[in-house]
C-alpha cells in the first residue's frame, strides 16, 4: 500500500510527463510481485507436472522440472498400466479422464446456452414488451438476488432426487439451465440502453417483434451476451459442490469432483504430485485456452461495466 | 439496420408463427403501442420462470419448511416444529462452525478487499495495461479444486517449494493446511489468490467512473497519489465498494470447496466451516431437517449482514455529481 501513496515529484514542474520517482519505482515493484504470485503458481503446476516423483522427493526445491517425463501425464489421462503407474509413484486406480472431460463439457456447454438464451428471452420481455404484471414479476426475479445460491442447493437435490435425475448430467445441468436472476437483470438492463428508435425503426420496416429481438437486439447485444456466456461457462466448468451432491459414478463425474477423488487416492508411498499437477493443468486448460480467445473483450467488459 | 433484407430466423420454430401473428397486429394498430404485447410476453418469459418457480422460489420455500421437519431422504418428512432450532442452539459443535466461519469471513475479505483496492487503484494510475488486467483474472479461471490442490502442494511441509524456501531462510517448516492455527488463514489466502482479481476488476469498473479532470485538478493544487486517493478516490468509489463488499461477503460465508479438497474440515475440526458442517449433517448423517435449520440460520445471518452494510455504508447514494 505504501507504494502507491508516496510521491515526493514536485507535480508544478514536470519535464517528463511520467518521471521515475521513487514512488512510482515502489508502486511498479509492488505491481510486479503481485504478477509474480499470481502467476508463478501455474509455472509450478507444470514444472512438477513434468517431474517424476522420485525426482520431487528428492530435490524439492528444484525451479527446473526434475528428471524430465510425461509419466504424470499419462498417469493422469490413464495411458499407464497399473503396474507402471504404482511403479512411479501414482494410485494405480484409473483415471476416466476423457469421461470426465466430455461430462464438464457437456454441462457447462447445456447450462451455458440455454441459460444465457432463456435469459435472454425473459430480459427482452421485461425491457421492451408491455404486458400485465410485469413489473412484479420482475421485482421477483429481483428477490431472487437476495437467496445465496447455496440455500437452494439441499431442496434442489431432494427435488432431483424425486425426479429419478440424481447421478445424471440433466441433473446436474438443470437447476441452472433455465435462467439466474443476475443474468435476467444484467441483459435486461442491456436492452433498456438501447434506444427505442432503433426497434421502431424495424417496426415501420414491418418486422414483428420476434424478429427484432432475434435479428436486432440480440447482435446488438453480443459483446455483453459473449462475455455473460464464457463467465457461465467458467462458473458451470469450475463448480464443484453440487456435482459433488448429484454425481456418485463415473457416468456423470465431472472433472472437477473427478480431481478431487484423485487427490483423496493417496498412494502408500505420498501423494501423487506430479500426476495429480499434471491432471490439475489439463482440468483448467481447456479455461485458459477459452480466456485467451476472448481475454479482450471479457477483461474490457467486466473493467469498464463491472459485471458481476 | 437491414433486419428486413435478411431470411427469417429458421432457428425457433415459434418465431415464424409469433412474428407473422405480431406483425398483422401492429399493421393494424400502427406501431402497437396502445396493446400490450400478453402472449408473446408469456412465450418469452415462460422459460426462465418455469426456472425460477421450480429451481430457486420453490427450493427456497421447501428449504424454510423442511427446517420444521425431520428428514432423512427415505421416509417422507415429518414436522417436528421448533425442535431443529433448539437442537441447533444447544449444538456447540454448530456454534464453533459459526465462529471458524466468521474468523474465515474476516480474514478472506479483510486481506481480499485491500489488496484488491491497491491492485485496482495501480491499474488506474500506474499503468492503464489490459494485459495486466488479464493477467489479475487468470486465478479466476481455475476452480477453487483446482487452486485447493495447487496451494496443497505448494505449502506441503516436506515437498513443497513455499517450505522449502522457509527453510532455505533458515526458519521452521509450517504445517499450513495441516496445523489448527494455520489452516483457517491459509485457506483464506489461497481463496484470496483465486478471487483478488476478480474483484479488482469490479473496483476498477467503478474507478473508471471517476472523472480523470478530478485527479488532473489535484496535482495541480500540489495533491499527491495519497492525498488523492483519501480525498477523491475513496470516497467516489464508496457505493462500488460497499456493492463488492457485500457481494464478496456473502460469497465468502459459502466457504466449502477448498475446505474440503484441503484439510476435510481438520485438523481437529479447525475448518470445519458451517457449509462443510451442513453439508456432512445431510450426506454424511442423513439429518436432511437439521441441516436445513442450518441453512436457514445462515441465510439470516446473510441478509442480516447485507442490509446492515447497505444502511452503514450508505451503498445507495453517492458522492459523485
Amino acid at each position: 500500500m505504501a507504494a502507491v501513496t508516496t510521491t515526493t515529484t514536485d507535480t508544478h514542474i514536470r519535464p517528463l510527463r511520467r518521471r521515475l520517482s521513487p514512488g512510482r519505482i515502489a508502486a511498479w515493484a509492488v505491481m510486479t510481485a503481485i504478477v509474480l504470485v499470481t502467476l508463478l503458481p501455474f509455472y509450478w503446476i507444470l514444472r512438477t507436472a513434468l517431474s517424476s516423483n522420485a525426482g520431487l522427493a528428492a530435490s524439492p526445491g528444484d525451479p527446473l522440472p526434475v528428471d524430465l517425463t510425461t509419466g504424470g501425464f499419462e498417469r493422469a489421462l490413464g495411458l499407464q498400466s497399473t503396474k507402471e503407474a504404482i511403479a512411479q509413484g501414482g494410485a494405480g486406480g484409473g483415471l476416466k479422464f476423457w469421461r470426465y472431460l466430455l461430462n464438464s463439457v457437456i454441462v457447462s456447454t447445456l447450462v451455458t446456452v440455454c441459460q444465457i438464451f432463456f435469459s435472454a428471452m425473459a430480459a427482452y420481455a421485461f425491457a421492451r414488451l408491455r404486458w400485465r404484471g410485469r413489473d412484479k414479476v420482475f421485482a421477483l426475479f429481483l428477490a431472487g438476488l437476495m437467496v445465496p445460491t447455496i440455500f437452494t442447493l439441499l431442496p434442489n437435490f431432494v427435488l432431483i432426487k424425486e425426479l429419478g435425475l440424481v447421478d445424471t448430467l440433466l441433473g446436474i445441468s438443470l437447476p441452472t439451465m433455465f435462467m439466474t436472476p443476475f443474468a435476467v437483470f444484467f441483459l435486461r438492463q442491456f436492452f433498456m440502453n438501447i434506444p427505442k428508435e432503433v426497434e421502431e425503426a424495424a417496426l415501420l420496416d414491418g418486422a414483428g417483434k420476434v424478429r427484432i429481438f432475434f435479428r436486432v437486439l440480440l447482435p446488438m447485444a453480443s459483446t455483453p451476451v459473449l462475455t455473460l456466456a464464457v463467465l457461465t461457462y467458467i462458473t458451470a466448468w469450475n463448480d464443484y459442490f453440487w456435482p459433488l451432491m448429484v454425481s456418485y459414478s463415473d457416468s456423470s463425474r465431472v472433472l472437477t469432483v473427478a480431481l478431487a477423488v484423485f487427490r483423496a487416492q493417496t498412494p502408500q508411498t505420498g501423494t501423487d504430485w506430479s500426476g495429480l499437477m499434471a491432471a490439475t493443468l489439463i482440468a483448467a486448460l481447456p479455461m485458459l485456452v477459452l480466456f485467451g480467445f476472448f481475454a479482450r473483450r471479457i477483461v474490457s467488459s467486466i473493467s469498464f461495466t463491472g459485471i458481476k | 439496420m437491414t433486419i428486413a433484407s435478411s431470411s427469417p430466423p429458421s432457428r425457433l420454430p415459434l418465431s415464424g408463427a409469433e412474428g407473422a401473428r405480431t406483425k398483422s397486429r401492429t399493421g393494424r394498430e400502427g406501431a402497437g403501442e396502445s396493446r400490450g404485447d400478453g402472449r408473446l410476453a408469456a412465450v418469452f418469459i415462460a422459460p426462465a420462470l418455469l426456472g425460477y418457480v421450480v429451481f430457486l422460489l420453490w427450493p427456497t420455500l421447501r428449504g424454510i419448511y423442511l427446517s420444521f421437519t425431520r428428514f432423512n431422504l427415505l421416509t417422507p418428512a415429518e414436522w417436528v416444529g421448533l425442535d431443529n432450532y433448539v437442537r441447533m442452539v444447544h449444538d456447540p459443535i454448530f456454534w464453533d462452525s459459526l465462529t471458524i466461519t466468521v474468523v474465515y469471513v474476516a480474514i478472506n475479505i479483510g486481506v481480499q478487499t485491500v489488496s484488491a483496492l491497491a491492485i485496482a487503484v495501480l491499474l488506474q494510475r500506474l499503468t492503464q495495461s489490459a494485459v495486466l488486467r488479464g493477467v489479475v483474472l487468470t486465478p479466476y479461471l481455475m476452480s477453487n479444486v483446482v487452486a485447493g490442490i495447487v496451494w496443497l502442494w505448494i505449502l506441503d511441509t516436506q515437498l513443497g517449494i513455499g517450505n522449502e524456501i522457509i527453510a532455505a531462510v533458515g526458519a521452521d517448516r509450517i504445517p499450513f493446511l495441516a496445523d489448527e492455527t494455520w489452516a483457517i488463514p491459509t485457506i483464506a489466502l489461497i481463496n484470496v489468490w483465486r478471487h483478488v482479481g476478480y474483484t479488482a476488476l469490479l473496483l476498477f469498473a467503478g474507478l473508471q467512473a471517476i472523472p480523470n479532470d478530478m485527479y488532473e485538478a489535484a496535482k495541480v493544487d500540489g495533491a499527491g497519489e495519497w492525498r488523492m486517493f483519501w480525498r477523491i478516490t475513496m470516497p467516489l468509489l464508496r457505493p462500488v465498494l460497499a456493492v463488492v463488499l457485500i457481494m464478496t461477503v456473502i460469497g465468502s460465508f459459502q466457504v466449502f470447496d477448498t475446505v474440503a479438497v484441503t484439510t476435510g474440515g481438520g485438523p481437529a475440526n479447525a475448518t470445519n466451516v458451517l457449509q462443510y458442517y451442513i453439508y456432512g449433517a445431510a450426506f454424511a448423517r442423513f439429518q436432511f431437517g437439521y441441516a436445513s435449520a442450518m441453512s436457514v440460520a445462515l441465510l439470516v445471518v446473510l441478509s442480516a449482514i447485507t442490509v446492515l452494510q447497505y444502511r452503514l455504508t450508505r451503498a445507495g447514494h453517492t458522492d459523485l455529481g
